[in-house]
C-alpha cells in the first residue's frame, strides 16, 4: 500500500471512534427526541404513540414559553456583553504582556479544575444571608439586617459571567496574539494616537475572536440550566429549566422533547447566522 | 525634510548596553545607511529615532526640534517595516490614506495625494486591492507609498528589502533610490547587506557591538577602512598581523607572509598608538599569474592554489603563501582558471594595501 493510499484512508480510521460516538450518542438520541415530540402524554401519564401536533402547537403559541425564551436570550445576551467588556482588557493584557504568558493562561484555565456546580455554589457563601459580603457589612455597622442579594436575575448573570469569562478571554487572546505588533507601530507612526490605533487597527483585527467568544458565551449561556437553579429565584427560570421540569418532574417526555427541539433550533439558527457572516474558522482557532 | 542629529544617544536594556554613546550628523536630503551584523545596534538606533524605543540618554534632533519626548504619532516620520506592516483589513488606497486621514487632510486632497503616491511607486491600478492579494514587491512599494504620502521629515527603512528574493531586491534597490532622489527626503536605511549599503548610500555608518565603527562615503570606507572590523566586514579581505618597520628610509609594516610592505604616511598615521597593527589586502587587488609569467613592478610571491571556488565571471582562490592562507578574487582569464595544487605567482601593489590599528 502506497503512502498516498494510506494517507487517504488515515483520517477515516482516526476519526471513526469519534464519528461512531457522535452518531450513537448524539444523532440517534436526537432522532428519538424528534419522534417523541409528536407523541402525546395522556391523562393517565402514559405516552400515546402517534403523530400529534398538540405539544408543538402549545409551545409555539403559549406566551409563557415565548417569554421564558426571550428572557433566556436576554440573559445570554447581557452575559455575553459583560464577558466581552470584562474579557477584552484581560485578553489584551495577556497578549501584550512581556511576562510569562503560559503562566497567565494557566491561571485563566485554573477554575476549570473545579466543578462548575461548586464554582456556582460558591456565590452562596459570598452573597448569601450569612455570606461573606453581608457579614462584613454587618460587622462594620453599615447595615443591621442582611441584604437579600441572591436569587435574582443579576446573580444568574453573575454566575454565568463567572463561568463563561475564560472562554471569552481565550478567544479574544488568540485573535490579538495573531495581530502583528508592527501594525500598531505603523499606525502610530502615521499619526494615529494610541486610542485611534486601537479603534482602527487592533479592534477590527480582533473582531473575529470577539465574535467567536461571543457566540460561545451566548450559546453556552442560553443553554444553561444549573446556574438559574442555584442562583436564580422562582421567576428567573431559563429555557433549559423548562425542559428539566417537563421531563424529570412531570415525566412529560413529548413536551420536553418539543421544548428541547425549539431551543436547539433557536441556538442553531444563531450559529448559522454567525457562520454566514463570520465563518467557523475563527471559532475553531479559539477552541484549539 | 530635515537634517537628523543624534547627540550621545545610549540605549541600555537592563545591564546590557545595546547602543553605546553615539553621535551623528546626517545632512538634509541624504541617504544614510546603518550597516552591521545582527545585534550591532542598528535597528535599535532606528527604533529610537522612530520613537518606538526611548533612548536611555542623549538627544535626538530632527531639524532644530528635539524629539526625544515627542510621542511617535506626532514625530512626522515615515517608517517602512521589514514585513511592510500593511493593514490587512484596509484596501491599498485606505492604507496609503491612513496617515493623511489622521492629519485631517480634506477628502479631495487626500484622494489626489494617494493617487500621486501610488503613481510614484507605479502601482496606481492596485488602489482597490487588499494587501493579501499583492506580491511581496508590490506590498513593499505600497508600504513605501504609505510612508511618504504624508511628506514626513525623515524616512526610516528597517531592512525593507530583506524579505524579497534576490532579483527583485536589486530592482527595488534601484527603485527605492530613484524615489528617494525624486522627493529628496532624508532617509535612514538599516541593512546587514553590504552590497545594498554600498550601492545606495550617500553616507554609510558601519556599526558593530553597539558602536559606530566608521562613518563616511561608502567608497572611502571600502577602500580605506579605519578598523579591523570594517576591513573584515566589507568585502573580502586578507588581514595579516603586522609590525611597524622601516626599510631603506621608507616607512611600512613587516609581516610574516609577505615581509616588508611600504605604506603611505596617511596609512602609517593610522597605526600611531595602536596596540595591534594589521595589513589589509583586498582579495580582488591580488592577482594570480602563471608561475613563469614575466616579472613586473608589483610585489611578487610564489604560492600554491589550495582550493578553487568558481563563481561565474569571478573565481575565488584560496592560495597559500609562506604558510599563510590568502583569498584571491580574480576575473576568469581567457586561458581558464588556475587548478588546485598549481604553483602560481601572487602579485599585488603596495599602494593597494591599507593598514588598520586596534586599541588594546
Amino acid at each position: 500500500m502506497s503512502i498516498e493510499t494510506r494517507e487517504a484512508r488515515q483520517p477515516w480510521i482516526l476519526l471513526s471512534p469519534a464519528l461512531t460516538s457522535i452518531l450513537l450518542l448524539l444523532i440517534v438520541p436526537l432522532m428519538f427526541i424528534v419522534v417523541y415530540s409528536f407523541w402525546l402524554r395522556t391523562a393517565t401519564g402514559a405516552d400515546q404513540v402517534g403523530f400529534y401536533l398538540d405539544n408543538w402547537a402549545e409551545v409555539l403559541t403559549d406566551e409563557f414559553y415565548r417569554d421564558i425564551l426571550l428572557q433566556t436570550l436576554w440573559i445570554a445576551l447581557v452575559t455575553t456583553g459583560v464577558c466581552a467588556l470584562m474579557g477584552y482588557p484581560a485578553a489584551y493584557f495577556i497578549a501584550r504582556s512581556k511576562g510569562n504568558k503560559a503562566i497567565m493562561l494557566l491561571l485563566l484555565m485554573l477554575p476549570f479544575w473545579i466543578s462548575y456546580i461548586i464554582r456556582t455554589m460558591s456565590w452562596i457563601n459570598i452573597l448569601g444571608v450569612s455570606g461573606a459580603f453581608n457579614s462584613v457589612l454587618i460587622s462594620i455597622g453599615i447595615i443591621d439586617e442582611p441584604l437579600q442579594l441572591l436569587y435574582n436575575q443579576v446573580t444568574v448573570i453573575l454566575g454565568l459571567v463567572h463561568f463563561l469569562l475564560p472562554f471569552m478571554i481565550l478567544n479574544i487572546y488568540v485573535s490579538l496574539e495573531d495581530i502583528d505588533i508592527n501594525l500598531e507601530d505603523a499606525a502610530c507612526s502615521l499619526g494615529a494616537s494610541r486610542w485611534q490605533t486601537f479603534l482602527e487597527v487592533t479592534l477590527p483585527l480582533s473582531l473575529p475572536g470577539l465574535a467567536a467568544g461571543g457566540l460561545l458565551c451566548f450559546v453556552l449561556g442560553a443553554g444553561t440550566y444549573i446556574t438559574p437553579v442555584i442562583l436564580g429565584g422562582p421567576r428567573d427560570a431559563m429555557f433549559a429549566n423548562l425542559v428539566f421540569e417537563a421531563i424529570i418532574t412531570q415525566l412529560d417526555w413529548p413536551l420536553g422533547s418539543v421544548l428541547s427541539l425549539v431551543l436547539i433550533a433557536v441556538l442553531g439558527s444563531i450559529v448559522l447566522v454567525y457562520n454566514r457572516f463570520l465563518g467557523m474558522r475563527q471559532l475553531m482557532k479559539g477552541l484549539a | 525634510m530635515s537634517a537628523v542629529k543624534l547627540e550621545n544617544i545610549v540605549k541600555k536594556f537592563g545591564d546590557f548596553t545595546a547602543v553605546h554613546p553615539m553621535s551623528l550628523d546626517l545632512p538634509e536630503g541624504s541617504f544614510v545607511t546603518f550597516l552591521g551584523p545582527s545585534g550591532c545596534g542598528k535597528t535599535t538606533t532606528l527604533r529610537m529615532i522612530a520613537g518606538l524605543l526611548d533612548p536611555t540618554d542623549g538627544g535626538i534632533y530632527v531639524g532644530d526640534r528635539q524629539i526625544n519626548d515627542v510621542p511617535i504619532h506626532k514625530r512626522n516620520l515615515g517608517i517602512v517595516f521589514q514585513n511592510y506592516a500593511l493593514f490587512p483589513h484596509k484596501t491599498v488606497a485606505d492604507n496609503v490614506a491612513f496617515g493623511l486621514k489622521h492629519r485631517n487632510v480634506p477628502k479631495e486632497e487626500r484622494e489626489r495625494r494617494v493617487r500621486e503616491a501610488l503613481e510614484l511607486v507605479q502601482l496606481p491600478h492596485l488602489a482597490n486591492s487588499y494587501p493579501k492579494q499583492l506580491s511581496g514587491g508590490q506590498q513593499q512599494r505600497i508600504a513605501l507609498a504609505r510612508a511618504i504620502v504624508v511628506e514626513p521629515d525623515v524616512l526610516l527603512l528597517d531592512e525593507p528589502l530583506s524579505a524579497l528574493d534576490a532579483n527583485l531586491r536589486e530592482d527595488m534597490r534601484v527603485e527605492l533610490k530613484r524615489i528617494q532622489e525624486q522627493i529628496g527626503i532624508t532617509t535612514i536605511f538599516v541593512t546587514h547587506d553590504q552590497s545594498e549599503a554600498l550601492a545606495m548610500s550617500d553616507i554609510l555608518v558601519v556599526m558593530s557591538n553597539g558602536r559606530v565603527e566608521q562613518v563616511g562615503d561608502p567608497k572611502d570606507i571600502y577602500t580605506n577602512p579605519q578598523s579591523r572590523f570594517v576591513a573584515d566586514f566589507l568585502g573580502t579581505s586578507n588581514i595579516l598581523e603586522a609590525t611597524v618597520a622601516e626599510e631603506n628610509g621608507v616607512a611600512g609594516v613587516k609581516t610574516d607572509a609577505v615581509g616588508f610592505v611600504p605604506l603611505s604616511s596617511a596609512q602609517m598615521d593610522k597605526l600611531v598608538g595602536a596596540a595591534n597593527s594589521y595589513l589589509v589586502m583586498r582579495a580582488e587587488k591580488i592577482e594570480l599569474l602563471a608561475a613563469d609569467a614575466p616579472a613586473d613592478d608589483r610585489l611578487t610571491f610564489t604560492g600554491k592554489v589550495e582550493a578553487v571556488d568558481y563563481q561565474g565571471q569571478l573565481v575565488r582562490y584560496f592560495v597559500e603563501v609562506n604558510g599563510e592562507k590568502f583569498q584571491v578574487l580574480n576575473m576568469l582569464g581567457t586561458d581558464g582558471a588556475m587548478k588546485e595544487g598549481q604553483t602560481v605567482s601572487v602579485r599585488f601593489k603596495s599602494e593597494d594595501c591599507v593598514a588598520v590599528g586596534e586599541d588594546a
